[in-house]
């Protein structure tokens, strides 16, 4: 078959399959990308806390995951969880595979190692936040909640962003890696493709052009945003 | 399951580690040399070759490794032209093609943290010395190298960590490293999860060790940010 | 106080009770059947473009489990993640193309081997290799061992200094690992698409497969100056042959499967399918 008829979209054309699997590795790659926002807020909250305990806990997630291979993770977070709930089901009666679906699985995956990322991210940004200008929210009266709202939280995000972005693009390629839950991602996608077909360059250039385009489009997107987040900031070099 | 398994299971994937760690250092060096010209290209000022290098940087950072890997070992082995060229005796090679596509992707991600750090020098640093009359060299090496250095060091190690994960890769191209062994022996014994835990742990210590080195030699060049002494 | 100490006595009296009581779900009634393979392992089982797993074990499962009287479902599952999902329980059966062997049975079941192909060795019809060993012809080592140890003899002398390509983990890695480790090297690929493409680069000169596998490979045009060369292997490290995967506590499911390939094998469908898909007779 030559390449028009396999990334064609008539009978036998896998360009819908392997669009399917860009618009899922998009999906996922976004939960990730959020659920590893919240554990990332948490574990930076719990490092800036000062509270000794709390302080060690998040060091020591961020050191795990940061220290890991992806793809172990990605083990551990799919298989791992399917175990512990399916246990607990039957503890309470419930007889029978209680699945965590892939999907969740891999966005979870994924999260769990962009939060131990995203935690120093946030952790920089709000320490990159000048020490005035909290002594001063402080002196004119701010509560701490108003405070949180008007003066750390646009500023943490302002200077988080271009990690953000950054880890970004990481998140979309680490979702490659949970093929091995069986969610017909990008990567399995090709990966399936190429063995069916046995045609594997077809497959994995077209992967490699669907993923360049992901990353170009959204890193434009979020360049716009960091032009929108920093327009009120002086620039010293572009 | 039992000891003795654990204990095997330990020292064969402790065998594979200076392969990991081999593949790890050269393409990390190799990285450093493309990265230093890509950055070179960047910044150089010719409108061209600042294109060239964005777009490597784009192209390698925006796409997975696995198919870097597989494009750079199994692709180019299918032209005949790279065939019957004078690199194919490197390129035949399982290990030089691994070390050449972990370079040139950690390449990509060098050459922005290079980048960054040179950014990170402020102007005034960089006016101050040249109203001193500083040469081009002496600027460089005693202005802009050493707070670039310091600058980009965070990054670096980040970057160094993640190249230590991303040899896990490999075994895509038939090279015995820790993650490599470590599946095999799971494919062979059906055993799920003793294996990845205990390679996992081998990961984590490189990797722990390799964070803490870079975190003191961090330390040790910002002598104006230790407390001071009392 | 007192009423808290008495409502953890209780939940804990509730989890022991639950305990105790899951042994007993295990006797249930098998209604649905989950079973999972790679959709990516030509012709064994592969996946069409529109996401449909067809193959070998595909028509298989849905034989044997109108035989059993059970509903199957059938999922794909990438191989890395086969075991540990039959473990949890994602799925009842693994069919992969999954060959029986005693170190895999300490962790899983079996099912009766329900296919046993021959092993093949694949090379360019130009090469000494192909030269050297010829075309192929079944040697049966488990019935006529003195044919195999013959064939193998004939395998190491054409080997000698060459490098042998096959599937890591695999009945084929065994085979090269035990006769000719020390004559040829070895390389052991993730699939055998990837071993295929470096046969074709001409990094290794021989590879070593099922015979559906390597026949399927040589269908494909890009493929034409490959062929089949040597003894075509049954038995001896190749062992008895395919089997499904099953749960260790799932005693009752294997043995109506067993059954059902039985009566599989006897009535010639497993025969009609291995010729659909594999081109030859692989019933063991």
């Amino acid at each position: 078959m030559d390449i028009f008829g396999i990334f064609g979209f008539g009978e036998g054309g896998w360009g819908l399959a392997l669009l399917a699997g860009a618009l899922m590795t998009l999906l996922v790659s976004a939960c990730g990308l959020l659920i590893g926002a919240v554990i990332g807020s948490l574990v930076a909250w719990a490092r800036l806390s000062g509270h000794r305990l709390a302080g060690a806990a998040g060091e020591a997630y961020a050191a795990l995951f940061r220290g890991l291979p992806e793809l172990l993770v990605v083990y551990f977070v799919y298989f791992g969880s399917s175990t512990l709930l399916t246990t607990v089901a039957g503890l309470v009666g419930y007889d029978g595979f209680v699945g965590v679906p892939s999907f969740v699985a891999g966005a979870l995956a994924v999260g769990v190692i962009s939060g131990s990322y995203q935690a120093e991210v946030f952790r920089a940004a709000f320490l990159a936040i000048a020490k005035g200008e909290l002594e001063a929210a402080v002196s004119v009266g701010m509560d701490r909640w108003l405070l949180f709202r008007r003066i750390i939280a646009p500023q943490v995000l302002r200077f988080a962003l271009p990690g953000l972005g950054n880890l970004w693009q990481v998140a979309l390629k680490d979702s490659s890696l949970i093929s091995v839950t069986g969610l017909t991602e990008l990567m399995r996608v090709s990966q399936v493709g190429a063995a069916s077909t046995h045609q594997p360059f077809a497959f994995y250039l077209g992967g490699l052009v669907l993923y360049l385009a992901m990353t170009l489009v959204t890193t434009r997107l979020f360049d716009l945003a960091e032009a929108r987040a920093t327009r009120g900031m002086r620039r010293i070099a572009g | 399951m039992d000891g003795a398994f654990v204990g095997t299971t330990f020292w064969r994937l402790m065998a594979a580690l200076p392969l990991t760690l081999e593949v790890w250092f050269l393409s990390v060096v190799l990285g450093g040399l493309i990265a230093a010209g890509v950055v070179w290209m960047r910044v150089g000022g010719s409108k061209p070759l600042e294109i060239l290098a964005r777009a490597y940087v784009a192209l390698f950072r925006g796409t997975p490794l696995l198919i870097q890997l597989f494009i750079v070992y199994y692709g180019l082995a299918s032209l005949p032209a790279v065939r019957h060229s004078l690199f194919w005796p490197i390129l035949r090679e399982p290990f030089n093609c691994g070390v050449l596509a972990l370079g040139l992707c950690t390449a990509g991600y060098q050459a922005e943290i290079f980048r960054g750090a040179l950014l990170a020098v402020p102007h005034g640093a960089v006016e101050a010395a040249r109203a001193c009359g500083m040469s081009r060299l002496l600027l460089f090496r005693r202005i802009v190298f050493p707070i670039a250095l310091r600058a980009g060091l965070p990054a670096y190690s980040t970057e160094m960590i993640s190249m230590v994960k991303a040899t896990a890769l490999v075994s895509l191209i038939t090279l015995w490293d820790v993650m490599s062994v470590a599946l095999k022996i799971r494919n062979d014994t059906l055993v799920t999860y003793l294996p990845l835990i205990l390679a996992g742990a081998i990961y984590f210590t490189v990797n722990y060790i390799l964070g803490a080195a870079f975190l003191s030699l961090e330390r040790r060049l910002s002598p104006h940010l230790r407390p001071r002494p009392s | 106080m007192g009423s808290r100490l008495w409502k953890s006595v209780a939940l804990g009296a509730s989890v022991a009770a639950a305990l105790a009581m899951a042994p007993a779900a295990f006797a249930k009634e098998w209604k649905t059947v989950v079973i999972g393979m790679e959709g990516g392992y030509d012709p064994w089982n592969l996946t069409d473009s529109s996401g449909k797993i067809v193959g070998f074990e595909v028509d298989l499962a849905n034989d044997l489990c109108k035989r059993a009287g059970v509903e199957c479902k059938i999922i794909a599952q990438d191989w890395d993640g086969m075991i540990p999902g039959l473990k949890a329980g994602k799925f009842d059966v693994i069919m992969d193309g999954m060959s029986i062997t005693e170190e895999r049975q300490k962790e899983i079941d079996f099912s009766k081997p329900y296919a046993a192909p021959p092993a093949a060795f694949m090379a360019a019809k130009d090469s000494d290799v192909a030269k050297a060993l010829g075309a192929g012809k079944v040697v049966n080592a488990a019935k006529d061992p003195k044919a195999g140890a013959a064939a193998v003899k004939a395998i190491q002398a054409a080997l000698k200094g060459k490098t042998i390509g096959v599937q890591s983990s695999t009945t084929h890695a065994n085979f090269a690992n035990k006769y000719l480790k020390d004559v040829a090297t070895i390389k052991e690929y993730k699939t055998t698409d990837d071993r295929d493409l470096d046969l074709k680069a001409g990094r290794i000169d021989v590879g070593l497969d099922d015979y559906p596998t390597i026949a399927s490979t040589l269908d494909k045009p890009d493929a034409k100056d490959f062929t089949i060369v040597g003894p075509e292997f049954i038995g001896d490290v190749f062992g008895v042959g395919e089997g499904m995967g099953l749960r260790k506590s799932d005693a009752d499911l294997t043995a109506k499967f067993n059954k059902a390939i039985a009566a599989a094998f006897a009535d010639g469908s497993i025969k009609k399918y291995s010729l659909k898909w594999f081109k030859i007779d692989t019933t063991p």
